[in-house]
């Protein structure tokens, strides 16, 4: 295994339980980010105000962790624009139709225990690898 | 709703926990989806700890039964496993390996500035509205 980083790995995942929980704990929300970034374009007003803020909190983490720990986020991209974007509209779609992301299904979903939520994770956690897979062979 | 502003710390301590699990390197990502290469198994400890944590606190929050600012949870009922749930995260599955974002990550990552977040972000917002558009 190269890059093998258990501990940080570890560590920031009990902050994103806890992060997920303190939204569950204040406002009884589910913290998928698919589905809180989507309801800004909903008429839902309650729900919008609460994903808003949600979602300034996230992109405020990044400024503040951009400018203080610029490594933690790589240099250069992995991907091309061109495929960057066509990825951005199938995640977009794609977490949408199936009401859920690695947030939503990997962590709240499977947290309940909820049978859709694994069977979601496990498709797209395979379709996943599947993609990398088949990017790698095509290169 | 009360305490709408309280969901920028929850936001903020999600992102914070993302930089520091390294879901926020594309590059990383694709690593833990390379099963069959340089296979870097990372990712699945943060799932661990981030659902150890929420499935405590989901039992302890159920068993209180309503949220502090709310009159009950908005957790979705149990519902069948249909074609769109399982289209619909294959569907995302590719997007996440093509381009080693999930919405999450993209957000932070787009507040840092950092590679191909924004034309991912714009895309991935043009993706939500489209499917909107078509239920």
């Amino acid at each position: 295994m190269h890059d093998f980083t258990p501990l940080p790995a570890l560590f920031g995942g009990l902050l994103i339980g806890l992060a997920a929980a303190m939204l569950l704990l204040t406002h009884g929300r589910v913290a998928g980010v698919s589905g809180l970034y989507g309801q800004l374009f909903t008429r839902d007003r309650d729900g919008r105000a609460l994903a808003a803020w949600f979602v300034v909190g996230l992109v405020g983490s990044g400024v503040v962790v951009g400018s203080v720990w610029p490594a933690a986020f790589p240099a250069l991209a992995s991907r091309s624009t061109g495929l960057t974007i066509v990825a951005g509209l199938l995640v977009g779609y794609g977490t949408r139709l199936g009401n859920g992301c690695t947030s939503g299904h990997g962590v709240c979903g499977i947290g309940r225990f909820s049978v859709r939520s694994i069977v979601a994770t496990c498709t797209f956690v395979l379709t996943g690898a599947l993609t990398v897979f088949a990017l790698g062979r095509l290169s | 709703m009360k305490g709408v502003a309280l969901g920028a710390a929850s936001g903020a301590l999600f992102g914070v926990g993302l930089a520091l699990s390294g879901m926020v390197r594309p590059a990383k990502v694709l690593g833990f989806l390379d099963v069959a290469g340089a296979w870097d198994a990372s990712l699945a400890f943060v799932m661990v700890g981030a659902i150890a944590v929420y499935a405590v606190a989901y039992r302890l929050i159920a068993r209180r039964g309503r949220p502090l600012f709310d009159e009950k949870l908005h957790v979705p009922t149990p519902k069948r496993i249909d074609a769109p749930l399982v289209v619909g995260a294959a569907v995302f599955g590719i997007g996440w390996g093509l381009g080693g974002f999930c919405p999450g990550p993209a957000l932070v990552s787009l507040g840092a500035l950092a590679p191909q977040a924004l034309p991912f972000t714009a895309a991935m917002t043009v993706g939500i509205l489209l499917q909107r558009a078509r239920r």
